[in-house]
C-alpha cells in the first residue's frame, strides 16, 4: 500500500444536486432550479489549491465523485477539477477516478465527456431492475434505459460499477434471486448492493413512523435475502468483499477501501467529511451541508470547513475497527495496537467459539455470519 | 396558649382523586394563612413523589386562625394524613392526635375501599365525622345518592353533609363553621404532668431531625428537657414551631395543640412514630396505648446497575434510612448481581416510593428483585426460621413445613365487574370471606395470601375494573402451605435474582408466564439461549430464545464514519443499563418485568 499511512490517500467531491428527492435518500441532496457551474467550479479548484498546500506530495490513490447526482456536472466542470487536481498531487499509476452517475439517457450523453475529462470508473445508481419498483423508489429512469446507459458505458470505460437497493417493498425471496441473476448477466465488474434501510429524515421515514409503509420484509426474510445474496454473487464470480459490495477480485472499488481500511481522505464540496493526518494527529474535517452556506464561506472565508475535530486513540481504534470488520480481509492486528486500540481475549474466544469471528496472527475478520450481526460483534468487541 | 374551647383539630379522610389535598388548600387559602400568591397547587404535599402521585406519604399540618361567625377566632389545626394502606400505622396516630374528622367523598364516585379504611380508623379513634360532599358542580355529580351511600356503607348520617367544589371554592366557608360547630373541642390537662404524641418526624436538611407532636396533657416549653419514653432518650427542646404551613415560631404548647419540635436529635431512627413525650423530671408515669414498632413486610433486594455505584447507592441508603425509620436494610450478596441491599418495606407503594427516591434524589440506576413476603420455615429441629430472600431457602430435607402470611382484602368495586374481581381473587389463592352490595356497588373481602398480592394484584385489579375498583388490607396472620421455591435459570445459568417462592398448585402457570416474559424482555443474542423454570432439579418450564440473524448497516462510507460511530456507541452504552450473566445479558427493567403476570 502507498500511503497515508498504510490506507491510501483519496479525494472525495461531493455534488450535492439532483433531479428530484428519492424517498429512501438521506444524503446530503438538493434540487435547484439552476446551478451556477462557473461558480462552482471556481470554489471546489481554490478547495484543492487549500487542501493541496495541506497534504504536498501525498501520492493520490483515488479520485471520487460522489453526491447527489455528479452526472448533472458539465464535463467541462469535471476536467477542470480533475486537471487542477493532477497539478497538485502525484498520482498513482493506478489512480482510480469514479463518477457517480444516473442511468438516464441525458446523463448517458455525457459518458464520453467524462471519460476524456480522466474518469476511469462509472458506478451508476440503477437501483432495481423492474420499472414498478423503480418508480416506487422515486427513480426517475426506466429499465431500458438503465439497461441502455450501461451498454453506452460499457463501450467507454473498463470499469463498471452499478447499485442495486434489495429487501425492497412486497420482494420475494425469489423475485430477488431472479433480478439478482440478470444483474450478474449484464457482466459488470462491481456491484453494490444494499439492503432497503429507512433512514429518520426521509420521506420513507416519515411514512415508515406513521405505519404508512408497508411490505417491508421481517429480519428472517431480509437475513435469507442476505444470505441468498451472498452464495448467487460467490458463485457468479463475485464474491462480497465488503458488507454490501462485491466484485471480480481486482475490482474492488479502491476509492471505498480507503474508507474501510481508514486512510486518509479529503472531502471537498457540501456535507463532505474528510479524515487528515496532519503533523501526526487524524483530524476529521467536515464542510457545511447547505449548498449556499458552503459556497459563501469558500467564497468569502477561505475555506468550506466547519472547525476540524482531532480523534484520539481511542476513537481512531474504534474507527478502524467498526470500518475494517466490514471487509472481508478484516483489521491488521498491528495496525490496529499501534493506534492504541484494546481487544479482550475472553471476548475474542467466545465470538470465535460461536463463529462469529476468526483470527490468525496478524489479522482478526468477521465471518460470513458474523459480517451479517456486524453491529452486534463491534460492540461486543469494542466492550467497555 | 390558647383556651381548649378555641381550638380544633382535624384530619381529612379521602380517597385518591376526591380532592383532599384541594380542600386542604382552600382553607389555607380562604384563611388567609398564606398569601395568594405564595399559594401552590397541594400545599401540604412537600416531596416530588407525593406531588406527582398524588398521594401523602409524610403526616403533615397546618394551623389556621379562622374567625368564625360567632365572634370567636378559633385555631383550626389540620393534620393531613398519609392516604394509603402501607402507612396504616401512621394514619391510626394521626387520628389519635385529633378529635375529628372531615370525610370527603367525590359526589359521582362515591366511598371507595380504601376510604372505608380510613373511616374505621377515623371512628376508632372516637372521631367526630362531617361528611363533606365534594365536586358538587361536576354534571354527574348524585349527592342524594352518594348521601345514602355513605349512610349504608358507613352507617353515617350525612343528611348534613357539606355540599362543595374545592376545585372553585364553592361551599368552603361552610366547611370552616361545621369544622367549629359539628367538631368537638379537645380535652386536657394543662397542670397534669407532661404527655404529648410524637405524631411523625422527618429530617430537615437546614434543622435536623423535626418532631411533629400533639399535646395531650401538661405545657411543653421551649428549653424544657424531655424524654422519649420507647427509646428512654432525653434532648433539650432546641425550638418549638406551629406550621403555618411554614414554621412559626412560640414559647410553649398547652394540651390540645399541635406542633412541631427540633432537639438536635441526630437521626429520624431515633423517633418513633407514636411515641410518648414527657418531662425528663417530674414525667407521666403511663405512656399513651396504641404504640407499635415498624414492622416491614415485603422486602426485595436493590442493587446497582453498574457494580461500580455499590458505595453510592450505600451512601444513599443510609441517608435516606436517616429520614424513613420504617424502611430496613442490610448488605446481600447476589452471585447474579453482586453486591447489594436486601430492604424491608411497609408496603409496595413504600417499595416503590423508596426505589424512585433513591434513583431520582440520588441517581442511581437501580435493579430490583422480586418482592418477597417473610415466610415462617418451620425445621424439623423444632426451630423456626423467617425467610426474606427466596435465595436462602434452606434445604428442604431439614424443612417441615412452610407458613406463610395471610391478609383481609377489602375490595370496592361496580357490580359489573364483580365477577373478574371474584376470578382474580380465585386465581390468587383467594378465600371469599364476605359479599355485599351497596346501591351498585359490591364489597367482597377476601382472605388472601399476602404473597400473591405483593406484587402486581393491585396493578391488575386497577386494569379489570378500568380503575373503579379500590382495594385496602391488612394481615391477619401465618398459615401453612404447599410452598416451594421455584428457580430460573438462563443459558443454563441460575440467576438468582429470579427465584421466587410459589404455592406448588401455582408453580407450572407461574414457571411458564415467567419463561415467556423472559423470552420476550431478553434481547436476542448472536446464539440461541435457553430459558427455563425449575424447581429443585426439575424443570417446569422451557423456551428458547432464538439468535439474532441479522443486524448490519447496509451502507458506512467515508462520510457515515462518525454518524455511525456515534450510533454504535449508543448501542455500546445502553448495554451498560444490563447485568451479564454468563454470557447474556439481562436488561435491567427485566427482573421486575418478569414477574408481571397477564391473569
Amino acid at each position: 500500500m502507498d500511503d497515508w499511512r498504510n490506507g491510501g490517500f483519496g479525494l472525495y467531491l461531493h455534488w450535492p444536486f439532483c433531479q428530484s428527492k428519492c424517498p429512501y435518500c438521506d444524503f446530503n441532496s438538493h434540487v435547484a432550479a439552476s446551478i451556477d457551474q462557473g461558480r462552482w467550479q471556481r470554489a471546489y479548484l481554490a478547495e484543492i489549491d487549500r487542501i493541496g498546500a495541506e497534504t504536498q506530495g501525498r501520492v493520490l490513490n483515488s479520485v471520487f465523485f460522489g453526491g447527489g447526482t455528479p452526472s448533472l456536472m458539465e464535463p467541462e466542470l469535471v476536467a477542470a477539477i480533475l486537471e487542477r487536481v493532477r497539478a497538485t498531487w502525484p498520482a498513482a499509476n493506478d489512480c482510480e477516478i469514479t463518477l457517480e452517475a444516473n442511468p438516464g439517457s441525458v446523463e448517458a450523453g455525457r459518458f464520453a465527456g467524462y471519460r476524456d475529462a480522466g474518469v476511469n470508473r462509472i458506478s451508476m445508481g440503477i437501483q432495481a431492475l423492474n420499472d414498478a419498483d423503480l418508480h416506487r423508489l422515486g427513480r426517475l429512469h426506466s429499465v431500458a434505459e438503465a439497461r441502455a446507459a450501461f451498454d453506452v458505458a460499457r463501450g467507454l470505460f473498463d470499469r463498471i460499477s452499478f447499485d442495486l437497493i434489495y429487501a425492497r417493498q412486497d420482494q420475494g425471496l425469489d423475485d430477488w434471486r431472479h433480478e439478482l441473476r440478470e444483474a450478474l448477466a449484464m457482466a459488470a465488474d462491481h456491484l453494490s448492493l444494499y439492503q432497503l434501510t429507512i433512514e429518520d429524515g426521509t420521506a420513507f421515514g416519515d411514512r415508515f413512523a406513521r405505519g404508512r409503509l408497508r411490505g417491508l420484509p421481517a429480519e428472517e426474510l431480509s437475513a435469507d435475502m442476505y444470505a441468498v445474496t451472498q452464495e448467487i454473487c460467490e458463485a457468479a464470480g463475485l464474491p462480497a468483499y465488503e458488507v454490501s459490495n462485491h466484485a471480480r477480485p481486482g475490482s474492488e472499488s479502491r476509492h471505498n477501501l480507503i474508507y474501510w481500511r481508514a486512510g486518509d481522505y479529503a472531502g471537498i464540496g457540501p456535507g463532505a467529511h474528510g479524515r487528515l493526518t496532519l503533523g501526526g494527529v487524524k483530524l476529521a474535517t467536515e464542510a457545511p451541508k447547505a449548498p449556499g452556506d458552503w459556497l459563501q464561506r469558500v467564497e468569502r472565508g477561505g475555506h468550506g470547513e466547519v472547525p476540524r475535530v482531532a480523534l484520539d486513540a481511542r476513537d481512531r481504534a474504534f474507527e478502524y475497527l467498526m470500518m475494517a470488520l466490514r471487509l472481508r480481509e478484516g483489521l491488521d492486528l498491528t495496525r490496529y495496537q499501534a493506534m492504541g486500540g484494546q481487544l479482550n481475549s475472553s471476548k475474542i474466544n467466545e465470538l470465535v467459539e460461536i463463529g462469529m469471528i476468526a483470527r490468525d496472527d496478524s489479522r482478526l475478520w468477521a465471518t460470513a455470519q458474523g459480517r451479517m450481526v456486524l453491529n452486534a460483534v463491534i460492540t461486543e468487541l469494542a466492550g467497555d | 396558649m390558647t383556651q381548649l374551647d378555641l381550638i380544633r383539630n382535624f384530619s381529612i379522610v379521602a380517597h385518591i382523586d376526591h380532592g383532599k389535598s384541594t380542600l386542604a388548600d382552600r382553607l389555607i387559602q380562604l384563611t388567609g394563612t398564606v398569601a395568594d400568591r405564595d399559594m401552590k397547587a397541594q400545599m401540604l404535599d412537600s416531596m416530588d413523589i407525593e406531588r406527582e402521585r398524588g398521594i401523602t406519604i409524610k403526616a403533615n399540618t397546618v394551623r389556621l386562625e379562622y374567625p368564625a361567625k360567632d365572634g370567636n377566632t378559633y385555631i383550626l389545626n389540620l393534620i393531613d394524613t398519609p392516604g394509603h394502606v402501607d402507612f396504616a400505622y401512621e394514619v391510626s396516630r394521626s387520628m389519635r392526635a385529633v378529635e375529628g374528622s372531615l370525610l370527603v367523598v367525590d359526589a359521582s364516585q362515591g366511598v371507595e375501599a380504601q376510604t372505608l379504611a380510613n373511616v374505621y380508623q377515623a371512628l376508632d379513634a372516637g372521631h367526630e365525622i362531617v361528611p363533606v360532599l365534594n365536586k358538587i358542580d361536576l354534571p354527574a355529580a348524585e349527592p342524594d345518592r352518594i348521601r345514602q351511600q355513605i349512610e349504608d356503607v358507613i352507617g353515617l348520617d350525612a343528611s348534613d353533609a357539606v355540599l362543595i367544589s374545592a376545585k372553585s371554592g364553592l361551599g368552603i366557608p361552610d366547611v370552616l363553621e361545621a369544622i367549629v360547630k359539628r367538631l368537638p373541642a379537645p380535652k386536657g390537662d394543662r397542670n397534669a404532668p407532661l404527655k404529648a404524641m410524637l405524631v411523625d418526624s422527618w429530617y430537615d436538611a437546614y434543622l435536623g431531625v423535626v418532631v411533629m407532636i400533639r399535646v395531650m396533657d401538661g405545657v411543653m416549653r421551649k428549653g424544657d428537657r424531655v424524654r422519649m419514653m420507647q427509646t428512654n432518650a432525653v434532648y433539650g427542646i432546641d425550638r418549638l414551631s406551629v406550621l403555618k404551613p411554614q414554621m412559626v415560631d412560640i414559647d410553649e404548647l398547652g394540651p390540645g395543640e399541635i406542633g412541631v419540635l427540633t432537639a438536635s436529635i441526630k437521626q429520624v431512627r431515633d423517633t418513633r412514630v407514636g411515641d410518648t413525650i414527657t418531662h425528663e423530671r417530674k414525667g407521666c408515669e403511663v405512656a399513651l396505648p396504641g404504640f407499635k414498632p415498624a414492622q416491614p413486610v415485603v422486602f426485595c433486594g436493590l442493587f446497582p446497575v453498574d457494580a461500580n455505584e455499590f458505595e453510592p447507592l450505600r451512601d444513599a441508603i443510609e441517608k435516606l434510612a436517616l429520614n424513613d425509620a420504617s424502611f430496613t436494610y442490610e448488605m446481600e450478596t447476589s452471585a447474579a448481581l453482586g453486591f447489594g441491599f436486601r430492604c424491608g418495606f411497609l408496603g409496595l407503594l413504600h417499595l416503590e416510593v423508596v426505589r424512585d427516591r433513591l434513583e431520582r434524589e440520588y441517581d442511581i440506576d437501580l435493579i430490583t428483585t422480586a418482592p418477597s413476603v417473610v415466610y415462617h420455615i418451620y425445621m424439623k429441629d423444632g426451630t423456626m426460621q423467617e425467610l426474606h430472600n427466596p435465595a436462602d431457602m434452606p434445604d428442604l430435607t431439614y424443612v417441615d413445613h412452610i407458613e406463610e402470611p395471610r391478609i383481609k382484602a377489602t375490595i370496592m368495586v361496580p357490580d359489573e365487574y364483580l365477577g373478574d374481581i371474584l376470578k382474580l381473587c380465585q386465581d390468587r389463592r383467594g378465600i371469599q370471606a364476605d359479599l355485599s352490595y351497596a346501591g351498585q356497588r359490591a364489597m367482597v373481602v377476601y382472605d388472601l395470601p399476602l404473597n400473591e398480592v405483593v406484587f402486581d394484584f393491585y396493578d391488575r385489579l386497577k386494569s379489570v375494573t378500568k380503575g373503579y375498583a379500590s382495594f385496602d388490607y391488612n394481615i391477619t396472620g401465618y398459615r401453612e402451605d404447599f410452598l416451594v421455591k421455584m428457580s430460573v435459570l438462563v443459558n443454563d445459568e441460575p440467576v438468582d435474582a429470579l427465584s421466587m417462592m410459589v404455592h406448588r398448585d401455582r408453580a407450572d402457570m407461574r414457571g411458564r408466564a415467567m419463561v415467556e416474559k423472559l423470552k420476550e424482555l431478553i434481547p436476542r443474542h448472536m446464539f440461541k439461549i435457553p430459558i427455563q423454570a425449575a424447581i429443585g432439579g426439575r424443570v417446569i418450564a422451557r423456551e428458547t430464545l432464538s439468535a439474532m440473524r441479522k443486524d448490519v448497516t447496509a451502507k458506512c462510507y467515508g462520510g457515515d464514519a462518525t454518524r455511525k460511530k456515534k450510533l454504535l456507541e449508543k448501542q455500546k452504552a445502553g448495554k451498560k443499563k444490563m447485568r451479564q450473566f454468563g454470557k447474556v445479558e439481562i436488561p435491567q427493567q427485566a427482573f421486575i418485568n418478569a414477574l408481571k403476570m397477564d391473569g
